[in-house]
């Protein structure tokens, strides 16, 4: 609808300006050089039209969500407006097809599907990710262990992603995760994006602020599987990922250091890390976050994190729910990727250590765990990484699981990615496991890119 | 009770830490100066043309670097989050890494829709919009149309009367400035454009290969003619069969040139040359693709002076 009224619109414009032409034409000497002139304005006049066909089909004239929005704005059309010229008419208000299905009527939201032709431009980005696994070799985990084997093959997880800009003061991301039973949310939430004070404030359910593995979805991870230490001391694949609120900010620091602080407030249900039995059990989470570039090709990342919730001892035994869990975490990056051959070669390198203290009845357990990676990329297609594990249990402090694996990933392209990992373990039980995993993950549609 | 008490503390530090940072942190000086952050080099030129001395201009991609993929590193946040504008050149040449950066930056004036965020596509002539519906099975293809469009100096011209008004709706006192700004660069490049399509001239109608497709628009003002790419599909890397096939083209169509955007590997475009005997040259897309190319005109300047070279040695 919107490329007629804009054909429409094109051709009011030129009419009158063919129609001077012929007569001048027709009245004296033909002017060739002011013909010629005419129609690159005309030219300019259509680029110009294009230009703000496009900005309404990608949305981003809608993104506005201003009622006038489908209408250029005054300033925006003086921009792009050709030099006046005595035979065309400014441009005549569009009937704004757009801002109807936008408008919010009666304090409901905009029913986004109302305005067919226009509401595909105003649909959120939608994105699916495949994440198929298998696993072959031995892995005989006593029940107990907190690392329980992969499936001979599994379609570990189908991750849809819808995410859109909101108003201009807001955008929203839902990210679903679909296992082969169930449906879990594992990310909803909108990121206040307009706030004073350079604050950027995040409400809904999301995946916690907790070092660097946390924030990660499965499939921009490096390896299949995630650190040991993850699993052992901080609930495993979904980590603290809960509902609540957040709100950063970028601090002062030193010239050319970036420092930016996290904290966050959830419900306290995290996995078998943080279990809360009553409202005022909620868990806080806090993260400083200094970076640097050394040069344009080599750069540093430090973080601090802490979090502390209620845990599930009480529940357990059924006493009171006042047995709190605290974590402390450090996490170092060194990343290098030289700028002119960014696409073939880099190198991320990188240590999260963890420290968990646990009240339960009996007596407190203090854990520690960490694990050590490197990536290296080959070439355009190739990446080649290693890991080292180490970690206690969060509720036997005592028993350490310890593992090596060694990581290949190919890239048939930007959307698909095909990865081998060897593992070993070593379980506190003194069982060892020798296992090979692969990995396939695959994308469809627009998902938006994560945070570096 | 001691531990609630623990639990609010915890809670009061942070909330607390956060607001004196707002306290404390320097609040944007009230300079003349519009601090302008671009995506690109390309973008900044143009803008520090129409923004003279009454703009502060910063990149974000260095003029050497793949504008496709560019980290989001966090010390660009220290640049977007002071910024009064920011330029980007659309199409989704940036989505792989501008938007989480916007989205973190906390700063409202350059929000998508904000007044301060300018996509400078819309001003610029646009070629290869797909007519038929976009799928992946053509590589990553912008479904937008052609995002590496200022390489034409009619483009150039209009991208910075775009950003010459923006920078008036966003500076108003400053906008006789701006414009007298415009009008000086839109003289001076159409002297330049005389001189480069003079330099061209000889050349008209003569084939070349791209690596990537990020010439259509610098060919189509020049009149040259480009009948592939490196690439099997934009964003592709180079396949045996599909150079084999364009070893073929080429030499049925005896085309002598490769161009090479600075920040692809030169094995495969070596190889064609050497099977073909077409001279590979690589080219630079964006200002400061070199040390001395420092503003959109040297730009054209490089790229004339490679090309009627070029040209010239495989007459
Ligand atoms: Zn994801
Ligand atoms: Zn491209």
């Amino acid at each position: 609808m919107k490329y007629i009224w804009f054909a429409a619109l094109a051709v009011l414009v030129a009419l009158p300006l063919f129609a001077q032409q012929t007569s001048a034409s027709q009245g004296g000497a033909p002017d060739t050089a002011a013909l010629e002139q005419r129609i690159k304005d005309l030219e300019e006049r259509l680029i110009a039209l294009e230009g703000q066909v496009r900005m309404l089909k990608s949305g981003q004239a809608g993104a506005t969500g201003q009622p006038g929005a489908a209408q250029p704005a005054p300033a925006a059309t003086e921009a792009v407006q050709a030099p006046p010229s005595p035979a065309a008419p400014a441009p005549t208000p569009l009937p704004t097809p757009v801002a109807e299905g936008v408008a919010p009527v009666g304090g409901q939201l905009p029913n986004y599907g109302g305005a067919s032709a226009s509401a595909k431009a105003l649909n959120p980005d939608i994105s699916v990710i495949g994440d198929f696994i298998g696993a072959a070799g031995t892995n005989s985990a006593l029940p107990l262990a907190t690392m329980q084997p992969f499936p001979s093959m599994q379609m570990h997880e189908s991750e849809v992603g819808l995410q859109a800009i909101i108003d201009p003061y807001a955008r929203g991301d839902f990210f679903i995760s679909f296992g082969e039973e169930g449906v879990n949310l594992e990310e909803g939430y909108i990121t206040f994006t307009a706030l004073p004070a350079g604050l950027v404030a995040k409400a809904g359910k999301m995946r916690s602020a907790f070092g660097k593995v946390n924030t990660m979805h499965n499939h921009v991870l490096p390896w299949i599987d995630r650190p040991f230490v993850t699993t052992n001391l901080v609930g495993g694949e979904d980590g603290i990922d809960d509902a609540g609120f957040s709100i950063q900010r970028i601090l002062p620091a030193p010239k050319g250091i970036f420092l930016e602080a996290t904290g966050q407030v959830f419900r306290g249900d995290a996995g078998d890390v943080f279990k809360a039995s009553q409202r005022s059990d909620v868990s806080t989470v806090a993260h400083l976050r200094a970076y640097k570039d050394i040069t344009e090709s080599t750069n540093l990342d430090f973080g601090l994190s802490y979090a502390r919730g209620h845990n599930d001892a009480g529940a357990v035994i059924s006493l009171s729910s006042d047995f709190l869990t605290q974590l402390y975490g450090i996490d170092a990056t060194v990343r290098w990727k030289p700028l002119r051959r960014s696409i073939y070669h880099s190198f991320v390198g990188r240590s999260e250590l963890i420290w968990s203290q646990r009240q339960q009845p009996l007596r407190e357990q203090r854990a520690f765990g960490f694990y050590t990676s490197g990536d290296y990329q080959l070439g355009r297609r190739w990446f080649v990484g290693g890991r080292y594990d180490w970690s206690e249990r969060s509720h036997f402090a005592n028993l350490t699981d310890k593992g090596a694996s060694a990581v290949l990933t190919y890239w048939p392209s930007e959307f698909s990615q095909l990865r081998g990992q060897y593992r070993f373990t070593k379980y506190a039980e003194g069982i060892n496991a020798n296992e090979l995993l692969m990995q396939l993950i695959f994308s469809l549609g627009a998902h938006g890119a994560h945070p570096f | 009770m001691y531990k609630s008490r623990s639990r609010y503390r915890v809670v009061l530090v942070i909330v607390l830490s956060l607001l004196l940072g707002a306290v404390f942190s320097p609040t944007r000086v009230e300079a003349k100066k519009l601090n302008v952050v671009t995506s690109t080099t390309d973008m900044a030129a143009l803008t520090q043309e129409v923004g003279g001395d009454k703009v502060n201009v910063e990149s974000i991609a260095k003029g050497y670097q793949d504008p496709h993929f560019v980290e989001a590193k966090p010390s660009f946040l220290l640049k977007l989050r002071q910024a009064d504008l920011l330029v980007t050149v659309g199409l989704q040449l940036e989505i792989g890494w501008l938007p989480p950066l916007v989205n973190q930056s906390g700063n409202p004036r350059i929000q998508v829709g904000a007044q301060g965020y300018l996509d400078a596509s819309q001003f610029a002539e646009i070629l290869d919009i797909p007519t038929g519906p976009v799928t992946r099975a053509m590589g990553d293809v912008h479904p937008l149309g052609n995002p590496h469009y200022w390489l034409d100096p009619d483009n150039g011209r209009r991208i910075a009367k775009g950003i010459s008004a923006k920078l008036s709706e966003v500076d108003p006192g400053d906008s006789a400035y701006f414009q007298e700004r415009f009008q000086d660069f839109d003289k001076r490049l159409t002297a330049a454009e005389q001189k480069w399509d003079a330099e061209m001239k000889p050349f008209h109608g003569r084939k070349l290969v791209t690596y990537h497709n990020s010439f259509p628009n610098f060919a189509k003002h020049f009149h040259l003619n480009v009948i592939g790419y490196v690439e099997p599909r934009p964003g592709i890397p180079p396949t045996p069969s599909h150079t084999i096939e364009l070893i073929g083209l080429m030499k049925r169509e005896n085309c002598k040139l490769v161009l090479v955007e600075p920040y692809f590997d030169l094995k495969t475009p070596n190889s064609i040359g050497a099977a073909t005997g077409a001279k590979v040259v690589v080219y630079l897309p964006s200002v400061g693709g070199e040390k001395d190319v420092t503003d959109y005109f040297k730009l054209f300047d490089y790229d004339i002076a490679l090309l009627t070279k070029a040209f010239q040695e495989t007459q």
